[in-house]
Order: structure tokens, then C-alpha cells, then sequence
């Protein structure tokens, strides 16, 4: 869960300022050599595809209870596929129902797209109060970069999904709050790297020749230092987003963040997981998506990093 | 050497100081009033000023704040410098009293000395998984770079690092707990041992059972962890019986950390291989695997020391997942239990240890880290 935390602080790839135009298509065309990274960019593109054609793909309607659409039917039925030799008169449903006799299949689908917002909003949330932390830090350096530091150090010294859980108990449970929990754990990751990226930029010939020209701190900050430290950032947000994905869902696993019905994974598994010996497909067909969905974004992470890395080119 | 580790350790200390005040101030603000969570429907304004007054909640928060019901007012009473509940915990903690549960009635010191045993010996074991598979995956991989044995190996570490503990938990208790029931692999998908296990307590065993104090403490620490109770006492039938129920929480807590040990000694490993030093060892002659393992291995192995140490970091978070699933009664189950029940004062003493273990774990990483690699006590130190 925290290995993408450890790309933080000193090992993150050192990117040199490059023109960023010819830069970015070198990246793109590293980025395209890397077999990892193809397949998670494939495999998220097929997420992100599910995601937007939710709506169509979805038999049902993931959160309606089927008691009164279908008589007869009753919760937790197995998978019935008709091409696969399911009697006609018994109704259809991909993945079978869960607890309260909803169709799982959609709920699946459906939940691709809940995963994805949740990953997505809650790394950029960190990633806007992260990358100003580490660029005030790193730019102005001195007692600033030492007490916010420090205060990201504190942050970190608590197990990630243990000081989420601490904070969602304080902001009360829920799926929005389970976001700003997680994000809140992961701010310190991206000071980190901004910081670092901002050391290394702060030094160069064009901000020096900046600052000789009069150009404000706060000018030479955003509109030099910040567009030429984002590098690093990419990469680490690529693997933050798998990482929220994941404590969030763990954190609906234990029955704080999203609530039923809400088609969310981690909901879905902790919802069922007594059942697991009688319905085994409601825990085993969510958890085989969690698992692509973190997945898609670890190798595309990776892939990234060794893009990025010079040391890597060869 | 030492002027490194006094140095690091002085780096530390705001640090935990933050952490109490975290802890502290994250308990205070947590919504609800911990009368009506603890008396639930005894709670009346009466037995609520007698609860408030016994455990000191109707001091002053900090120095001149005081909390009215949901809000934060500024008070100009002078005596509230000292006498207010930051103060009163810091002192609570120096005399290593963490307060009183709500639920359970009892210390939050004696909860901890109960079941810490449970989640040190799942770490533990957790780790050894860890460790052992995930160095074994990397020589694999990085022995026979871009080989088909390579490419699987890697397969497996990143789906190791992608799939949640608590599905791949529930996965395994339904491979290992139902589909392989009644065959010799059929492993016990939840508890600590098997209903009706019968068996001695170290104190017991050693006909201590009259001891009392500190040294009964410790021994009754090491009987809760029942591996080492059966190992020292000779009890091979619970060592067994523990061990078989500790083989699936371990595999499930310890996926992430072998995946993640599995893709830094590769990575390492196949950078030593490129070195110098090592073309010169082939040339003389020596065997591969003599060069892999003396003069590879060892140098490979430093980056991977590191990253064990922060692996513990995620074992604590995942054991709250884990020791959730398979129903062990740990310092994890107990912070999701108490978080249920609103039992701050528990919360807050969990978290307080918790990051306390994990401070002096990223402590003790860096200082060995130190000590085996020279150069990093140089650059520390400039």
C-alpha cells in the first residue's frame, strides 16, 4: 500500500530542465518502449473506456433493489449466463445478485467509475495543498522550510490508513470525508517530492537570470520554478492515484467511507464478506477489479519513472 | 558514529513531540460528547458533570481555552496555565498512564499488554514472509535478466503490490478455509488456535505461577505470543496449532512488503551486477553462483535494508485490516473496534503507540543504515 510513498523524498527520478516540448515527445516515445507501462496504460484506457460507457455496459441498474422487477428472485443468486447453459426461465445476471438482490455485474461496472473519481479528485486534493507546502518550502528554504517539514514529518510519522481512519472518525464517516482523510495522508508525499524537484530547479540559469531581472518571488515561483518541477510530480501522482483507490476502499471495507447502496468496491466486499463461503463470486468480482484498477496506475507509475529517469536512457 | 546517531536521534524528538500533540488535540476534536458515548442512555446532565469532573474533561483544554459544549471559547482564568487536560496528559503519560477505556473498563496499558503479543508475532511472521520470499523473488529475477523467469517474477511483484490485504485475505481463507477443506492444505481461516486447544501459560510451565509484578508481565507478554510460548515451553502442539493459523494473516499482511523487498532486490541487484567488480570476479574464474551470492548479494542488499524498515510501516497499517478479517484480537482489530464504539481515550493511546513504534522503527532503519553504509553517515553529517 505505502510502496508508492517511498518514491518520495530522496529517490525520486532527477529530472534536468530540458526545452519541454521536445522533452515531453522523448518521454512519450521512452514512455511507449516500456512494456509495463503499455500494458497499465491499455488496461487503464479499458477502465477509463467502462467508466464512461457505464451506462451501457451495466445490465441493471446498479443500486436497484430487483426484489419487485423480477419476482422470484432472491438475493446472492449465483452468476446465471444464458450462453453458458443457464436455463432461459431463470433471469440473466452476469456476476449473480448480491445481499439485497441487486444485479452485481453493474454494480461492478458501475463502480469503475466511483473508483476512478475517488482516485482522481482525491491526488489532485493533495497534489494542489502538496505541491504549494513543498514549493514555499523548498523556494524560500530557511525556518519556513523547517517547520513545514517538520509538520509534513509529524504527518508522516503515523501509518498511512491508520491516521485516515483517525481522521475520518473525527470528520465523521462518509465518502467525501474518507477523500479529504486520505488525501490529507498523502499531502506530505507530494511536499516532499515538489520540494525536492524545487531544490534542485532553484539553482538553475534561468532562475537566476529571473531574478536578476526583478521578477518577483512569488512570480519566479509559479511562472519558472513550479512548470519546470513537474516531472517528478506526474509520476507521483500516477502512483498516489492507485494508492488513494486503495485506502479508500479499505477504508469502505471497514464501513467508513462510502455507504451503501453506492456501487463502490470496497463497500461492495466488506458488505458481503461473511458470505464468503456461500457467495464467494461477490467478494472475488470486485476484488478482481480493485486489483486491475490498482494495478493499471502502478505500472503506469513505473513505466513513467524509468521514462523519466536520464540515468534510465540509454 | 555516535555524533550520527545523537544527531538523528535529536531529529526525532519534535517530532514525537508533534505526535502527542496530534494525538491529543485529534482526540479533543473528535465530534460527540464522550459522556453520552460512554453512559449512553445513563447520560444526564448529572452523571455527566460527575463523569466530565472524574476524568478531567471539564478542565480547560489548553492554557485559556476552554470547550462549551461544541465550541472553543478563550478564558482569562491564570490558573488554567497549569491546570488544564494538555498538561494533565502529558503528566498522565510520563507516569505511562494512557487513561481508561470506555468500553472494556480497564487501563488502556493493560488493553496494550494484552494484545500487542498478537499483532507483534502477525508482524513478525508477516515480515519473515516477507523478507525471505521477496529477496528470494528478486535473485530470481535479477539472475536471468529479461528471461521469461524474469518477466514472471515480476508479474507476481507487481501484482503483489496491487492487490488490497483484505482481498487477498478473503481470497486466501476461501482457497485455503473451503475449497481445499478436507485436504492436507486446508489451513484455519480465522482465530488464533483451534477451539478447545488446551495448554500452559509460561508462567504455568515454569511453576511461576505465584510471581507477580514486572517480571510475571513480561512472561505473560511472551505466553500471548503463542509461537514463542510453545517454542520456550516445549508445547509442540500449540506451537504447531499457532503457526497453522498464523500462515494465512501472515501471507496476507506480508504480499505488499515481499512485492515491494522483490522489486528492490531486483533493481539493485541488477545494478550491482553491472559494476566493475564484478566482471573482474567473473574473469577470475569464480563461479556464478559465488559471484551472485558473496560478492553481489551483499552490496545489493543495503537499499533493500531500507525499504524493510518502511515496510513495517505499511504491516502496521495493514494489520488493521488483517487481524480484521481473521478475527485476531490485536492493537489493529482494537483501534477499528474502538473507533466503532467511540472510545477515544483507547484511539488515542493506539495511535500515540503506534506512531511511537513506527518513529523509533524509521529510527532504527536509518541509524543500521548508517552503520552499514559509511557514506551515509558523511553526507548526513556535512
Amino acid at each position: 500500500m505505502s510502496d508508492v510513498t517511498f518514491g518520495g523524498g530522496g529517490q525520486m527520478p532527477q529530472v534536468a530542465a530540458e526545452p519541454l516540448i521536445g522533452a515531453r515527445r522523448r518521454v512519450l516515445a521512452r514512455l511507449l518502449r516500456q512494456r509495463s507501462a503499455i500494458v497499465g496504460l491499455a488496461l487503464l484506457a479499458f477502465l477509463v473506456l467502462v467508466a464512461i460507457f457505464a451506462d451501457v455496459i451495466a445490465t441493471h441498474d446498479p443500486i436497484k433493489v430487483l426484489f419487485d422487477a423480477e419476482p422470484g428472485i432472491r438475493p446472492r443468486t449465483a452468476p446465471c449466463i444464458h450462453l453458458l447453459g443457464c436455463p432461459a426461465v431463470q433471469p440473466q445476471h452476469l456476476l449473480g445478485t448480491d445481499g439485497n438482490a441487486r444485479d452485481e455485474f453493474s454494480r461492478v461496472i458501475h463502480g469503475t467509475r466511483v473508483s476512478l473519481f475517488i482516485g482522481f479528485v482525491t491526488v489532485v486534493g493533495a497534489i494542489l495543498i502538496g505541491t504549494f507546502i513543498g514549493a514555499v518550502a523548498g523556494f524560500f528554504g530557511g525556518w519556513v522550510d523547517n517547520v513545514l517539514m517538520r509538520l509534513m514529518d509529524m504527518l508522516l510519522a503515523f501509518p498511512a490508513l491508520l491516521l485516515a481512519l483517525v481522521i475520518v472518525t473525527v470528520l465523521g464517516k462518509g465518502l467525501i470525508n474518507a477523500m479529504i482523510a486520505v488525501a490529507i495522508v498523502s499531502i506530505p508525499v507530494y511536499a516532499r517530492v515538489m520540494r525536492a524537484a524545487v531544490l534542485s530547479v532553484r539553482e538553475l540559469d534561468f532562475v537566476t537570470a529571473a531574478r536578476a531581472l526583478g521578477d518577483s518571488p512569488a512570480s519566479i515561483l509559479t511562472r519558472r520554478v513550479v512548470p519546470n518541477s513537474i516531472t517528478p510530480l506526474i509520476v507521483q501522482a500516477t502512483l498516489g492515484i492507485g494508492t488513494a483507490v486503495l485506502e479508500v476502499a479499505a477504508l469502505s471495507f471497514l464501513g467508513l467511507a462510502a455507504q451503501p447502496p453506492t456501487a463502490e468496491w470496497g463497500t461492495m466486499i466488506g458488505n458481503e464478506r461473511n458470505q464468503l463461503f456461500t457467495a464467494p463470486w461477490l467478494i472475488i468480482a470486485p476484488g478482481v477489479a480493485l486489483t486491475l484498477t490498482v494495478l493499471a496506475f502502478n505500472l503506469l507509475g513505473d513505466g513513467l519513472r524509468d521514462a523519466l529517469d536520464p540515468r534510465l536512457a540509454t | 558514529m555516535i555524533q550520527f546517531i545523537v544527531r538523528r536521534l535529536v531529529i526525532s524528538v519534535p517530532v514525537v513531540l508533534g505526535v502527542v500533540f496530534i494525538v491529543f488535540l485529534l482526540a479533543r476534536i473528535v465530534p460527540g460528547d464522550p459522556c453520552v458515548a460512554a453512559l449512553g442512555e445513563h447520560a444526564n446532565p448529572k452523571s455527566c458533570a460527575a463523569f466530565n469532573s472524574r476524568i478531567g474533561l471539564d478542565l480547560p483544554i489548553f492554557p485559556f481555552i476552554v470547550k462549551h459544549g461544541s465550541s472553543y471559547n478563550l478564558s482569562s482564568d491564570p490558573s488554567s496555565i497549569t491546570n488544564n487536560q494538555f498538561v494533565r496528559f502529558l503528566g498522565d503519560l510520563a507516569h505511562g498512564d494512557l487513561g481508561t477505556s470506555v468500553k472494556h473498563g480497564r487501563p488502556v496499558t493493560t488493553l496494550i499488554f494484552e494484545r500487542l503479543p498478537t499483532t507483534v508475532e502477525l508482524t513478525f511472521y508477516a515480515l519473515l514472509f516477507a523478507i525471505a520470499a521477496g529477496i528470494g523473488l528478486g535473485i530470481i529475477a535479477a539472475s536471468r535478466h529479461n528471461s521469461k523467469r524474469d518477466l514472471f517474477t515480476m508479474m507476481i511483484a507487481n501484482l503483489g503490490v496491487s492487490i488490497p490485504v483484505f482481498v487477498l485475505g478473503l481470497m486466501l481463507a476461501f482457497a485455503f478455509g473451503v475449497l481445499l477443506k478436507d485436504t492436507p492444505f486446508s489451513l484455519p481461516p480465522s482465530g488464533r488456535l483451534s477451539a478447545g486447544l488446551r495448554f500452559q501459560t509460561i508462567a504455568e510451565a515454569w511453576g511461576a505461577a505465584s510471581l507477580s509484578g514486572p517480571p510475571r508481565a513480561v512472561l505473560d507478554f511472551l505466553s500471548n505470543m503463542y509461537t514463542v510460548n510453545g517454542l520456550i515451553t516445549g508445547q509442540w502442539g500449540l506451537l504447531g496449532d499457532a503457526l497453522r493459523h498464523l500462515v494465512l494473516p501472515a501471507i496476507a499482511l506480508g504480499t505488499i512488503p515481499m512485492a515491494i523487498i522483490a522489486r528492490m532486490t531486483r533493481s539493485s541487484l541488477l545494478e550491482v551486477l553491472g559494476r566493475e567488480y564484478i566482471r573482474t570476479a567473473e574473469a577470475k574464474g569464480l563461479r556464478p553462483r559465488v559471484v551472485l551470492f558473496r560478492h553481489a548479494l551483499r552490496n545489493a542488499l543495503l537499499p533493500v535494508v531500507t525499504v524493510i524498515g518502511l515496510s513495517i510501516a505499511s504491516l502496521l497499517s495493514g494489520a488493521v485490516l488483517t487481524e480484521t478479517i481473521f478475527g485476531l484480537t490485536g492493537i489493529g482489530l482494537t483501534v477499528f473496534e474502538s473507533i466503532s464504539a467511540r472510545d477515544y481515550v483507547v484511539i488515542q493511546g493506539l495511535a500515540l503507540l503506534v506512531a511511537l513504534i513506527y518513529v523509533i522503527v524509521n529510527l532504527i532503519t536509518d541509524i543500521s543504515y548508517g552503520l552499514l553504509d559509511p557514506r551515509v553517515r558523511l553526507t548526513q553529517l556535512s
